[in-house]
């Protein structure tokens, strides 16, 4: 009884020096990407395929050393080091050091004055990042942060990108070229993005608390409004969005008032519509699978102390089922910044709008300047909900 | 025979077995009890290779343990634990069947023992050969996991904690059980548990440890009439020790030639059984009949007090 | 009539219907007429509907076997002995993956593969991952620890035990995994119609552009029936294969 009975899944103490695993394998990776993929891609314009140039033919020779120096370092750290703080260090460093190499060589490949030159991160890049990301990150899992400086190396990550950003650091890339471009635009497009995903997910909610509240009271409802939600989550975006259009062209049309409010067959109005339909399933079910896991004692007390009916659902039941609820709202706020994109097809407008203007240009600098944004958001959504659910999680235990 | 040679077992700066070594005779029943942290747990899970041993070695038979595979090694050795641990996916004669199936034994071989264990454990083969472990009561998932443990005949059964789970009635008929068991296939079997009564009730002799040392291994009355230090005294029970003495003896060990006015009991019934009998009727003595209910002899007040001191 | 009988029938009926569309498209006509403007084909007229279909489902079912490997096997990796170290890690990555939306994934595999099926199997085959690895970490791990504890007791090897217990007692997690996935992906395809892989999406497409609402109806209403039924028959095939497992 004394001994660990999972004893055949504790990994074998190992105090003696051993090259880390994990950092063995990215190390190879990445030394794999640096020599045999290009660093950057140089195109004589925006519409042209790059010609591949690896970090040694870019860079001035200080740089470029510079640059291998920290990579060496990241790499040392990362297959000697079982300290997960000196892991982090040696992750940021390389993080770093790559940001700066792949900002220096827009630099140095675009001739001044030249705005149709384009210089984009090329195969090394990425899988550098992919691997220093990955240390990073699994030095952050063996630190194990609590909610609150997960949310403060978010936040610290985005004060440094948004000042290196703002430095102009990153201009002679080709995303930041696009960004240029359609700078106005970019910002009214992800404001709407975040209004479409926010908005739909507010009115879901309206309706599926109390929705879920009633399947929690009449089980003999849940299965046929949860087995509806489900049928109604299998129509595909795309297509949800576009039959939308019909009733709500046919809407506008009938009642003028409901058009000079923005209620349009093409538009955000469908999307809007579709999001707060896809919402509803995971609000619903986590509601009532939130209250159901109230325990029974609990609510009896509360009855047994005079409570009102309103008071015990509002005091008790909706208190301590919240970080299930929350859980749900979680999966819908991720789930509708992913959406949202494909709202652009129907002129919903939002980020997507440059992803598949990129597709239909081939120029991938477009897409990336829609999809990197989409997928930071969706990010930081998990980021402080999932802080947020184990705050309330944690105050309760 | 089973020996233990300086078997130590560490856990980084802990050490969970201390050196113990002890001789452990075939066809008996070893018990080894200590309280939760004491390491018997570990010391039995060394046995079976369950735990590899940081030092020290175990020898069946005169052969060391590590002279072939952990997993064929277990395949010879029964194992039985707390909570049964049988396969909910599998029937319970598909339970009962693993080692065999392991050991390659062909199908007829494995049906007949499969259905002779069913038998002994009486558990009808036609109700319960093809029943699932979760619809079965505990009592009856604990008769399954002690006959998967004997399926391949063992001539070593390890049981770690196996009557934890039930409750006390079908304990007591699980313990019956197994005694019946060892008179019947003879095999040689260590248990571990935390509870003294089980210890006594089952064990030939009785391995004491604490912090990982093995304090004393002695047989039972030996426990209580010369323990080896104040904690073995502590947890054999001062304040009972003497009833315990008396439930080690039968009323048939006991009797003496003779007859008695007094009440009736059977030969099989523990001296403490007696005694308790004695003081609820007022008696002075006391009845022993044999198993057929003819007289045999007789016990008296002062017999049975003389049994009580060391 | 039984709640079962019920069920059964409309399931059946809900198949026909799907064949029968995809077999006989000009035959339902009359009911999408009434969604055109200006004298528009009321049924999907640039391609053959059931061969669409089928590429579909034969892109999603590609993608999902390909996640299903490779899911299943990092997932029995990561939690051996061997792999533990690398568990922490994965369950990060799993749910860092989650928030990638598949439209994302969609585009920026384009540039890498080039238009076609290969970046939407890509993209289904990332997404995809993320359900079945997490489902299987979950049921290996979650296998009691008494019934490991027996196995090895009773002398399995390490092997034998992943074969005989962990997997088997691991199934109705994976194949629940696998079900998820292979939902979302059958709507997710759609959207690789933009980068002009062959599938629904196609029809979908079509109608948006030639503000055909016919069009858009049937590619909708094909996929979700396709979605609906496929969950449906996973969800039959799970009970039927799992009938025994109760673990409590």
């Amino acid at each position: 009884m004394s001994a660990p009975v999972a004893a055949p899944y504790v990994p074998a103490a190992a105090s003696r020096l051993r090259p880390d695993a994990l950092g063995v394998l990215l190390t190879a990776v990445g030394v794999l990407a640096l020599f045999g993929l290009p660093f950057v891609l140089f195109k004589a314009n925006r519409i042209l395929p790059g010609e591949p140039r690896s970090l040694l033919a870019v860079l001035p020779a200080a740089g470029a050393w510079g640059c291998g120096a920290a990579l060496l370092l990241a790499a040392l750290v990362a297959v000697l080091a079982r300290d997960a703080r000196l892991r982090l260090g040696g992750a940021l460093a390389g993080l770093v050091a790559l940001a700066l190499a792949v900002a220096a060589s827009g630099d140095i490949l675009t001739p001044p004055g030249n705005n149709v030159v384009r210089v984009a991160p090329g195969g090394a890049f990425w899988v550098l990042l992919l691997c220093l990301g990955l240390l990073a990150t699994d030095a952050i899992t063996r630190l194990r942060p609590g909610p609150l400086t997960r949310v403060l190396l978010l936040a610290g990550f985005f004060v440094v990108m948004g000042l290196s950003l703002a430095h102009g650091t990153f201009d002679h890339l080709s995303v930041m070229r696009e960004y240029a471009v359609n700078s106005e635009r970019f910002w009214r497009e992800l404001l709407r993005h975040v209004w479409l995903a926010l908005g739909s997910l507010g009115a879901a909610v309206l309706v599926a608390l109390p929705l879920g509240i009633l399947c929690h009271r009449v089980p003999r409802l849940r299965p046929g409004v949860l087995g509806t939600l489900n049928v109604i989550q299998t129509v595909p975006s795309i297509a949800l969005f576009g039959i939308l259009m019909a009733p709500l062209a046919a809407l506008a049309t009938a009642w003028p008032w409901a058009a000079a409010l923005g209620v349009h067959g093409i538009g955000a109005a469908p999307a809007a519509v579709a999001l707060f339909l896809y919402s509803l399933l995971p609000v619903v079910a986590n509601t009532a699978a939130g209250l159901g896991r109230v325990s029974r004692a609990a609510v009896e007390a509360a009855h047994g102390m005079g409570m009102t009916r309103w008071q015990v659902l509002s005091a008790v039941e909706l208190t301590l089922a919240l970080p299930v609820i929350l859980t749900g709202i979680r999966v819908v706020l991720v789930q509708n910044i992913g959406m949202v994109t494909v709202a652009a097809l129907i002129g919903g407008g939002g980020l997507g709008t440059f992803v598949f203007q990129g597709i239909g240009q081939t120029a991938m600098d477009l897409v990336l300047l829609g999809a990197i944004p989409i997928v930071a958001l969706a990010f930081t959504a998990a980021v402080l909900l999932d802080a947020l659910v184990e705050v309330l999680e944690r105050t309760k235990a | 025979m089973i020996t233990v040679e300086n078997l130590s077992k560490q856990y980084g700066a802990a050490t969970v077995v201390d050196d113990v070594s002890m001789q452990i005779e075939r066809n008996s029943i070893t018990v080894v009890v200590g309280t939760s942290g004491s390491g018997k747990s570990t010391l039995l899970r060394m046995i079976n290779r369950l735990v590899e041993p940081s030092g020290g070695r175990v020898l069946i038979d005169g052969k060391d343990t590590r002279a072939e595979p952990a997993h064929l090694l277990r395949r010879r050795i029964g194992y039985v634990i707390q909570g049964h641990g049988l396969f909910p996916h599998r029937t319970v004669a598909e339970n009962i069947a693993t080692v065999p199936r392991l050991l390659d034994w062909d199908a007829a071989r494995i049906r007949a023992r499969v259905e002779e264990l069913l038998q002994v454990f009486q558990l009808e083969p036609a109700t319960y050969a093809e029943a699932f472990p979760h619809q079965l009561s505990g009592g009856q998932q604990q008769r399954v996991g002690v006959a998967r443990a004997l399926a391949a005949e063992p001539a070593l059964l390890l049981m770690d904690e196996p009557f934890g789970a039930l409750d006390p009635i079908i304990r007591a008929k699980a313990q019956d059980d197994l005694l019946d068991i060892q008179c019947r296939f003879g095999t040689t079997i260590v248990l571990v548990t935390h509870d003294m009564d089980e210890a006594f009730r089952l064990g030939d002799r009785v391995a004491v440890m604490s912090e990982g040392r093995l304090l004393q291994y002695d047989p039972p009355a030996a426990l209580l009439t010369r323990p080896a230090d104040p904690f073995v005294a502590r947890l054999t029970g001062q304040a009972e020790r003497a009833m315990r003495l008396l439930s080690l003896t039968t009323a048939g060990e006991a009797a003496v030639p003779g007859s008695s006015t007094g009440p009736a009991v059977p030969a099989s019934a523990t001296l403490r059984e007696a005694l308790s009998e004695l003081l609820w009727c007022g008696a002075e003595s006391v009845a022993v009949l044999d198993a057929e209910g003819r007289p045999r002899g007789r016990l008296t007040l002062d017999l049975i007090l003389a049994r009580g001191r060391p | 009539m039984s709640g079962r009988h019920f069920a059964a029938l409309l399931r059946i009926a809900a198949l026909a219907l799907l064949v029968a569309f995809l077999v006989a498209p000009q035959a339902f006509a009359p009911v999408f007429a009434p969604l055109t403007q200006y004298g528009a084909p009321p049924i999907y007229d640039q391609g053959n509907l059931l061969s669409l279909a089928l590429a579909h489902l034969g892109t999603v079912c590609l993608a999902a076997a390909a996640s299903t490997v490779v899911a299943v096997g990092l997932g029995i990796l990561v939690t051996r002995p061997s792999g533990a170290q690398f568990l922490p890690l994965s369950r990060t990555l799993v749910n860092i993956g989650q928030t990638f939306p598949p439209v994302a994934v969609l585009a920026v595999a384009v540039p890498l593969v080039g238009f076609g099926e290969k970046p939407t199997l890509i993209a289904l085959f990332a997404y995809g991952l993320l359900p079945i690895f997490e489902n299987t970490i979950v049921g290996l791990r979650t296998v009691p620890a008494a019934v490991l504890e027996a196995a090895s007791g009773v002398g399995m090897s390490a092997r034998q035990r992943l074969r005989a217990v962990e997997l088997p007692l691991a199934l109705p997690l994976i194949l629940e995994g696998i079900r998820l996935s292979l939902v979302i992906n059958v709507g997710t395809a759609t959207i690789g119609s933009t980068v002009a892989a062959k599938g629904l999406g196609e029809v979908i497409i079509a109608g948006l552009l030639s503000n055909n609402n016919a069009f858009v109806l049937q590619g909708g209403l094909v996929t979700a029936l396709m979605a609906v039924l496929l969950y449906d028959a996973l969800a039959g095939l799970e009970r039927r294969l799992c009938r025994t497992v109760r673990i409590d």
